[in-house]
């Protein structure tokens, strides 16, 4: 009976997000929005994302910025009385809108996450001065050099701390086997991405 | 020969000139006071930590953990796997619960894992450095050590989210835990229990990409130590101790505060607190020095 209810949308969610097949399971209690830290900003908290899935609004969720907006604090997922992991969700959601080239422009943590990503696939490891720096030019030169210039006293500290590294440009921190483990993540990207491809999931 | 032996997954930022090398040094130190050996897990890998999700998909950040795991399994048999880093414990322990329950999430990562001739068996029970403190050492043996109390300091201890949530340390509670405390009496410190923001969100991976919307609740977390008289904070999250000590001078820039407070690990409070000298406990490492542990330490 159930196939009644769930409409292209929500079976596109539980077929191709992560831990999508929970969406159907909120009861719209809204303690996943009251609990969110950044949930003020957020145009569609957890509870009303759920909704709207359900009522298949399909690029107003997946161009909603509100996900991007997690801070992954897994609040939501230790008070949902029905055990949803809204946390998973919310990074499945951002995922799948990125693959589905949904994302709204600029949106500073999508491009953040992304290069953290980028970075770490480089060697393995991440390269914390060299994501750092990404960031500071993520917006371009001009306004890099501005946010350099304003983080320069930010970043004198971490040195003088030992905490910061700048001849990790060089090169940095690696994985050895290299190869290895850039094969086996390439792997792992087929086969999802083939999962996902399948028409209906 | 050492009491305790267990694979160790240090996490990127725990690495020489990275962000928490400083909880490394200091975790090390403890170590040696309470006999535990920490066998690093060989050519570990990055976790992709809570904010890897944008580039990686759900099988390729599994894919990630399920090595690590892999690799610990391979060469640390039958040892438990450690973790010092919030993130770095929740994506693997998560990964090991996913692939556990999902027989075809887990023959997929091992399909992955075959690239580089690993295989997963996913039998390694993935443990934070807190709860070996607290379940395998005990509060007894961890008190028993202490050389120099850290007599009249007030600690706010800061649990932050991922050490909290949604795994936590068993038989604690998710909303008020407290164990920090209970560590920092035991160290012979002043705890605060009624610390209200011991488990607020300090903005995550978030401080870098959203920084106004984190330091706003960041500034939250101090000023509510300041209110409680405490002389500092302290936490066992590497992203946490980050968020709350360096960006206090924008946060006085911007609000017009005057905060100077130090942000300690746990660690430090331990090694201190066993009789080790500044360098070995890392208080080198802070940027806001925290004033009281150096003059104890020099003691």
């Amino acid at each position: 009976m159930i196939e009644n209810y769930r409409n292209s949308f929500l079976k596109e969610v539980e077929a191709n997000v992560e831990e999508g097949e929970w969406v159907k399971m909120c009861m719209q209690c809204g303690v996943c929005s009251g609990s969110c830290p950044l949930g003020k900003f957020w145009d569609h908290p957890p509870q009303e994302l759920f909704m709207m899935i359900r009522a298949g609004q399909r690029d107003q969720v997946l161009g909603s910025d509100s996900m991007w907006m997690c801070t992954s604090c897994y609040n939501c997922i230790v008070r949902c009385p029905r055990e949803l992991p809204i946390t998973h969700i919310m990074h499945g959601l951002a995922h799948y809108a990125k693959r589905q080239g949904l994302v709204p422009a600029n949106q500073p943590t999508a491009k953040f996450a992304q290069k953290f990503w980028d970075n770490l696939m480089t060697k393995g490891r991440v390269n914390e001065f060299k994501l750092g720096l990404s960031l500071y030019f993520m917006n371009g030169f001009g306004e890099g050099i501005k946010v350099a210039m304003k983080n320069q006293k930010l970043g004198m500290n971490m040195l003088k701390a030992k905490r910061m590294n700048p001849k990790e440009i060089m090169g940095g921190h690696t994985v050895e086997d290299l190869s290895g483990f850039q094969q086996a993540i390439k792997k792992a990207t087929e086969l999802e991405d083939a999962r996902i491809a399948q028409p209906g999931g | 020969m050492a009491k305790r032996e267990y694979a160790f997954y240090p996490g990127c930022s725990s690495q020489k000139g990275a962000s928490s090398s400083n909880l490394m040094t200091s975790v090390r130190t403890m170590c040696e006071e309470l006999d535990i050996q920490l066998n690093e897990i060989p050519d570990w890998n990055c976790c992709a930590a809570s904010i890897g999700y944008a580039g990686g998909g759900e099988l390729p950040r599994l894919t990630l953990s399920a090595r690590n795991i892999a690799l610990s399994e391979k060469h640390h048999a039958g040892q438990d796997l450690v973790a010092t880093c919030a993130a770095c414990w929740l994506s693997t322990r998560e990964a090991a619960e996913r692939l556990e329950e999902d027989a075809g999430l887990m023959a997929e990562a091992n399909q992955a894992l075959a690239e580089a001739d690993l295989a997963l068996k996913n039998q390694t029970p993935i443990k934070h450095m807190v709860e070996v403190l607290i379940e395998d050492i005990g509060y007894e043996e961890m008190g028993a050590k202490v050389k120099k109390p850290l007599a009249g300091i007030k600690i706010a201890s800061y649990v932050g989210c991922q050490t909290n949530r949604p795994f936590g340390i068993v038989g604690e509670s998710f909303e008020n835990p407290v164990y920090l405390d209970k560590m920092i009496d035991t160290l012979g410190g002043e705890s605060i229990p009624g610390y209200e923001k011991k488990v607020q969100c300090c903005g995550g991976a978030l401080a870098f990409s959203e920084p106004e919307k984190s330091q706003e609740m960041v500034k939250g977390i101090i000023e509510a130590a300041y209110d409680h008289g405490a002389d500092m904070i302290a936490t066992p999250c590497p992203v946490c101790q980050m968020n709350v000590e360096v960006y206090q001078p924008d946060i006085n820039a911007t609000y017009g505060t005057k905060f100077n407070m130090p942000v300690v690990y746990y660690s430090n409070l331990m090694a201190v607190a066993y009789g080790r000298n500044a360098k070995d406990a890392a208080l080198d490492g802070q940027i806001i020095r925290a004033k009281k542990l150096d003059e104890l330490a020099a003691k």
